[in-house]
């Protein structure tokens, strides 16, 4: 009734195997990307922005990462936080200049990138650093791999506090971003117009969104779903579970990296490796996928927005609406969160995206039974 | 015995032809126990070929030899005239040899026709960075590939459940499915390890059908395990026999049945 499947037929491959088969999907799909792109950039302001907006766009795209290492490929990981830290330092070091030096002597410097390259480059390093950390993926599954993916955490975190090159010497040990530029407006630093962030973070999630759709409908995504359920028979079928087990990390972790610079360049503007990427960000963007949904590209982005908007609309409706004290509300929040995280599990192992299918089906049908 | 580089045509009509598969005195052992003894055998271009025997005697190591998974301590393996050297599995699919298993190794998260499409990886080579663009190359392969595997769902009779996902389909339909997959990777050799077992009558009848059907339309080569000795006669142009890893009896269905090693396997022999 609501939800419309009948008239609507695909007469070619192409049709039929594209991202929204249903016109009703594919219309409500454009009317987001307008609103999200034409109208709210200009209600935004600071607090919609820092609050909601950008916390659910990049943990958006660290929660795609995520998904398709463990949702698609099936192999579990609990490294984000330091992977999103590999992110975060290179595209630092890139935007500030990478200077290599030997010996004591400066050998070379590279010249400052722009922002939107650096980011790009805090992805590219990250996918490398993940691939090599995916390694031992070959080996351990499930459980086990999970625990040695700690190692990463521990290590580059341990990593960024320890070498000071990372942090280009600074004496508090942090690292904040400069003030940077894209077509002559401020991107990063302290004075910059919310809509430019906003724009600048939603063109990474869309592009990430649509990589990752690409990725996992085709060949790449089937070669992990394979692997990800019986990888006896996916290497029998002629998947090399080397190449795919490492191509799921090196996208993954290219995704974990770009929201990693993100979150530090144009989120927060300055980190401390310990605060920022430890290991309750690891755990953060698990939970994200397991509420969300497992090998689902919605799933991501409902699980980010269930964890960022909730604790706000708690605060919304405690504070505001109340006038209950702060302390009381924050403590709160996280009994509330925590309850509807076990009765989420409870009602719908799968997910929100799951829970988003039998609604549609559901609808579908309304107001008949059958 | 035939010349193994000739053809020639079955008391049936039917042509088979050159030697496309040769085993060589292969031996595998798992620590103490030899599964395969010593065993020799071929397997010829677009023939049926059955691998029998009692519980144990190490048919499904047989087939895992051939596929790559297990590794033969002594003996070659000779495919297309060439000796084959040790390889993983996925390189050996990659040769052309696809396989099904005994008990379903579908993968239950995806659709049918995602688990058909599977069976099309080998065939696919577009980049990671085409694929994450999708228009233009990767979608061209995809429907070039996509159009190949609803040719295998159309002759397999699996067009109403395109769409299923595999978890939720009845026992039957998987095992067609599971061979759907491995056809659609339009092997040279197909092994079917056991594709009959647990199935009724009716079932029975229709995927030896589509094992006759598959053999005449793409001629392609099969070697498969069977315990319905019904079926195997009728179906198989020459059988293997295997006795506790020993190779017992070779030929037509018919040399096999009157062979008397064969028949003390089966029916157990006074030992005195």
């Amino acid at each position: 009734m609501f939800y419309r499947e009948a008239g609507d037929f695909n007469t070619s491959y192409a049709e039929d195997q594209q991202t929204f088969p249903i016109k009703f999907d594919r219309y409500r799909y454009y009317v987001v990307l307008f609103i999200a792109i034409v109208i709210i950039p200009f209600v935004i302001n600071d607090y919609w922005a820092n609050s909601l907006l950008l916390p659910f766009l990049i943990y958006a795209i660290a929660a795609l990462g995520l998904n398709i290492l463990v949702g698609y490929c099936g192999q579990v990981s609990l490294g984000t936080g330091g992977f999103m830290a590999v992110g975060a330092y290179s595209c630092y070091k890139f935007m500030t200049g990478v200077d290599i030096w030997w010996g004591g002597e400066l050998l070379f410097r590279l010249p400052e990138f722009n922002i939107f390259f650096s980011i790009i480059m805090g992805g590219v390093m990250t996918a490398i650093v993940g691939v090599l950390f995916g390694l031992p993926s070959l080996r351990i599954k499930g459980f086990y791999l999970a625990v040695a993916t700690l190692a990463a955490q521990f290590f580059l975190v341990w990593l960024f506090n320890r070498v000071a090159w990372f942090y280009n010497y600074s004496a508090s040990g942090q690292i904040s971003a400069p003030e940077r530029e894209l077509f002559g407006v401020l991107i990063t630093g302290p004075s910059t117009p919310a809509w430019a962030t906003y724009l600048f973070c939603l063109f990474f999630t869309v592009v990430c969104a649509i990589v990752a759709r690409n990725m996992t409908r085709g060949a790449a995504g089937r070669k992990w779903m394979a692997i990800r359920d019986m990888d006896i028979a996916a290497e029998i079928i002629g998947v090399n579970p080397l190449r795919a087990k490492l191509t799921a990390f090196a996208v993954s972790s290219f995704f974990i990296g770009i929201s990693g610079a993100l979150f530090f360049a144009v989120y927060l503007g300055a980190v401390e490796v310990g605060e920022a990427f430890s290991i309750t960000k690891s755990f953060l963007v698990l939970f994200m996928i397991i509420i969300g949904g497992l090998g689902s590209i919605f799933g991501s982005f409902a699980g980010a927005a269930f964890l960022v908007v909730l604790p706000v609309a708690l605060k919304i409706v405690g504070v505001d609406w109340f006038g209950w004290p702060t302390d009381i509300v924050a403590h709160l929040q996280l009994v509330v969160v925590g309850g509807l995280i076990v009765i989420f599990l409870i009602a719908e192992p799968h997910g929100i995206a799951q829970l988003w299918r039998v609604a549609k089906e559901k609808l579908r049908l309304w107001p008949f039974p059958h | 015995m035939k010349d193994i580089a000739e053809s020639y045509v079955t008391t049936d009509g039917r042509t088979i032809g050159p030697v496309v598969m040769e085993m060589k005195n292969i031996t595998l052992r798992f620590g103490g126990v030899e599964a395969i003894k010593d065993i020799s055998f071929n397997i010829r271009e677009g023939e049926i070929r059955a691998i029998i025997g009692p519980n144990g005697a190490g048919k499904s190591s047989m087939l895992n030899v051939i596929s790559g998974f297990y590794v033969p301590q002594e003996g070659e393996v000779w495919y297309k005239g060439a000796r084959r050297p040790a390889m993983k599995p996925f390189e050996v699919a990659r040769q052309g040899i696809a396989r099904t298993f005994q008990n379903i190794a579908l993968f239950e998260g995806m659709s049918v026709l995602d688990n058909v499409m599977t069976g099309r990886l080998t065939h696919m080579k577009t980049g990671l960075f085409a694929q994450s663009l999708w228009k233009g190359k990767a979608e061209a392969e995809e429907i070039e590939n996509r159009e190949v595997a609803e040719k295998i769902i159309d002759f397999l009779e699996i067009q109403a459940i395109r769409k299923t996902p595999v978890a939720r389909l009845p026992y039957g339909l998987k095992k067609r499915v599971e061979l759907a997959r491995a056809l659609a990777a339009e092997p040279s050799i197909l092994l079917l390890d056991e594709p009959m077992a647990g199935m009724n009558v009716e079932e029975k009848e229709d995927m030896s059908r589509f094992i006759l059907d598959v053999n005449d339309e793409f001629g392609t080569t099969i070697a498969l395990i069977e315990h319905d000795m019904g079926v195997v006669m009728d179906l198989s142009d020459r059988v293997v026999v295997m006795d506790y890893g020993k190779k017992i009896g070779d030929g037509t269905p018919d040399d096999v049945r009157n062979n008397q090693d064969v028949i003390d396997a089966y029916l157990g022999v006074a030992h005195d």
